[in-house]
């Protein structure tokens, strides 16, 4: 493992973000925290398009899942409001419902499969926001800060709380997440994914079953985002059913596509240059949504490796002059 | 209140018919989801809505109808240069690369419109006013959205004769059925591919223009309709015209009878009878 220079690389980035509290200022560490959560999100997405080659349009239902399970417990279980409480209970709701979505969806690939999670996606948003005395509707939940292995952070003011222990809870999660997907792909399973993605009959073939794996695949994907989207609650503050909306869904394949789904370490790069460049935008413009919306049609049409995938490509040219010369 | 109820899903069914039959053609010849199907729909209505409001009362009743077909003609305007500066780049890219232009461009016309219009709302209502009511055994209807169905019926009449007995419907056929051998035919797939989703895009405007003597345009406007017609296109089967009026018809039902009889999961209860569908048939309706 510490052959290889990668991992050398991997630390030096944890080692820097560790004293990222104490670089940036207050509003661009708060930017930052969403970026870590989407980069959880985009991790766990990437399995799904990248590794296995199926395009969900639906997985803000995920990303709601997890956020609404923090939000309820907040308004019907105020007792279980901790942290260590919270994450496995959202990991399970998110489980559950990728099992059930999942199930339907991976019966179908290519377009079937995006319009399938697109449309289940919708069901559940339209439940978030037609049973508004349950989940708040179009208002949504405001959520309080949790406790932590009995820490109470009553005293504390918001922002306090984000910028000092949270950073560093949601750079654990983030580390764990990071591992665990990195044994993912590296594992059987993950190679057995990337045969179904090049070619599914000859992965069938050779004896791989392709719809379990597939949706084995759904569901790891939708408990990482389940769980992105319960740690981006704590930072949000407030959980609204537009979580669950498809334009969301398409903001999470966006920034996927921008760090470049082709490579491991893409969607975090992705995840946290959407961030940045969408809140810049909002704050800059009234017409955010045309930056946005153009940014996405010149890197479709110009960069479409994303950028970490124009840059690795850079620098296989760059090895390759060093290597002539 | 039947009859209203079951005029009323005739009604949003014929709605729907137009906004789908447009994302079916591009489907189904293209092989592209058009996720800026909603946006063209409300520029559609933003348009007609702006030339009524400015024709106003300068001009015969009679000219009011036939001006609501500028929503037509300019987004079928519209749908070409959108084809020709972006979408014919995207034949041969994968899905991802192909969804992805569209979302962009969704949210590009979102602003666009926003643009040119403004945030305020435009209410076109003299089409609507002037047609009156009328009597349908003992209940009052409005004239206008009879007016509508019969244009979706029309449409669709001509659609329907168009693709089954004009040449270049049975081109349009034979590309979505096998892309490869229609281009071994030699047909002009790039001609007719653009001729397709200016097709698609005027039924989309139509329909926007149709709708906006009812209900103010607004930001946003295309919004609910893109994910009806994704239901209805997903209930009838990916590029079926009869599926899209079966589809159409479905949701139009539902909706209507769900508004009336527990308007809380109207929404909810039309995903979930999608839902169903997919799980007994999964190719939809009439899919193939």
């Amino acid at each position: 493992m510490v052959k290889n220079p990668r991992w050398i690389v991997y630390s030096l980035i944890f080692i820097a973000l560790l004293f990222i509290p104490r670089i940036l200022s207050i509003h661009d560490l708060m930017l930052f925290e969403y970026g870590i959560t989407f980069a959880i999100v985009g991790l766990g997405f990437n399995l799904l398009l990248g590794y296995t080659g199926l395009l969900s349009f639906g997985h803000g239902a995920y990303f709601a899942t997890g956020a609404y399970t923090v939000a309820m417990i907040a308004k019907y279980l105020p007792q279980a409001y901790s942290l260590e409480i919270l994450i496995p209970a959202a990991l399970f709701f998110s489980m559950v419902l990728s099992i059930i979505f999942g199930f339907v969806s991976v019966r179908h690939t290519k377009i079937f499969f995006s319009i399938l999670t697109l449309s289940l996606s919708m069901l559940l948003f339209a439940l978030l926001f037609k049973l508004y005395h349950i989940t708040g509707g179009s208002d949504g939940l405001r959520v309080p800060l949790p406790t932590l292995f009995g820490m109470s952070f009553k005293g504390i003011r918001r922002p306090e709380f984000l910028l000092g222990t949270y950073y560093y809870f949601l750079l654990g999660m983030f580390s764990v997440s990071f591992l665990v997907m990195k044994g993912i792909v590296n594992s059987p399973f993950g190679k057995a994914l990337q045969a179904i993605r090049d070619n599914e009959v000859r992965a069938e073939l050779i004896g791989i079953r392709v719809r379990r794996y597939r949706l084995y695949a759904f569901i790891i994907s939708g408990m990482f985002v389940g769980l992105g989207g319960a740690l981006w609650t704590f930072v949000n503050g407030h959980v609204t059913a537009d979580l669950s909306h498809w334009v969301f869904s398409g903001e999470i394949v966006y920034m996927t596509l921008l760090g470049g789904f082709g490579i491991f370490e893409g969607p975090i790069v992705g995840a946290i240059i959407f961030t940045y460049l969408k809140l810049y935008a909002m704050g800059n413009t009234q017409y955010w949504m045309f930056v946005i919306g153009g940014t996405l049609i010149v890197l479709v049409l110009l960069l479409p490796n994303g950028i970490a995938g124009a840059f690795a490509g850079l620098w296989t040219k760059i090895k390759k002059v060093i290597e002539e010369t | 209140m039947w009859v209203i109820y079951t005029l009323n899903g005739l009604y949003f069914a014929a709605l729907l018919f137009l906004i789908s039959l447009g994302l079916n053609i591009i489907l189904g010849v293209m092989g592209i989801l058009n996720l800026a199907h909603g946006s063209l729909y409300a520029i559609g209505a933003f348009i007609a809505a702006w030339i009524v409001i400015t024709l106003g009362t300068k001009v015969p009743p009679f000219f009011l109808y036939v001006s609501l077909l500028s929503g037509l003609v300019g987004v079928a305007i519209v749908g070409f240069l959108m084809e020709k500066s972006l979408i014919r780049f995207m034949y041969k890219r994968t899905l991802e690369y192909q969804l992805l232009l569209t979302f962009g461009a969704l949210m590009l016309l979102e602003d666009v419109i926003k643009m040119i219009w403004g945030g305020q709302a435009y209410y076109a209502s003299a089409p609507f006013e002037l047609l009156g009511k009328v009597d349908i055994w003992g209940h009052v209807y409005p004239t206008y959205f009879l007016f509508v169905m019969f244009i979706a019926l029309i449409a669709g009449l001509c659609i329907w004769l168009f693709m089954s007995k004009t040449k270049l419907g049975i081109m349009l056929r034979a590309i979505s059925l096998d892309r490869e051998m229609a281009t071994g035919l030699g047909l002009d797939i790039t001609g007719l591919s653009t001729f397709a989703f200016v097709l698609g895009s005027g039924l989309a405007g139509l329909a926007g223009a149709l709708v906006v003597p009812t209900t103010p345009a607004l930001l946003g406007f295309g919004h609910e309709p893109l994910i009806l017609g994704f239901i209805v296109v997903v209930v009838g089967g990916l590029g079926s015209l009869k599926g899209a009026l079966v589809g159409s018809l479905l949701v139009g039902f539902t909706r209507s009878f769900g508004i009336a009889v527990f308007p809380e999961i109207e929404l909810p209860l039309l995903f979930l009878i999608a839902g169903i569908i997919l799980v007994v048939k999964p190719e939809g309706l009439f899919g193939r």
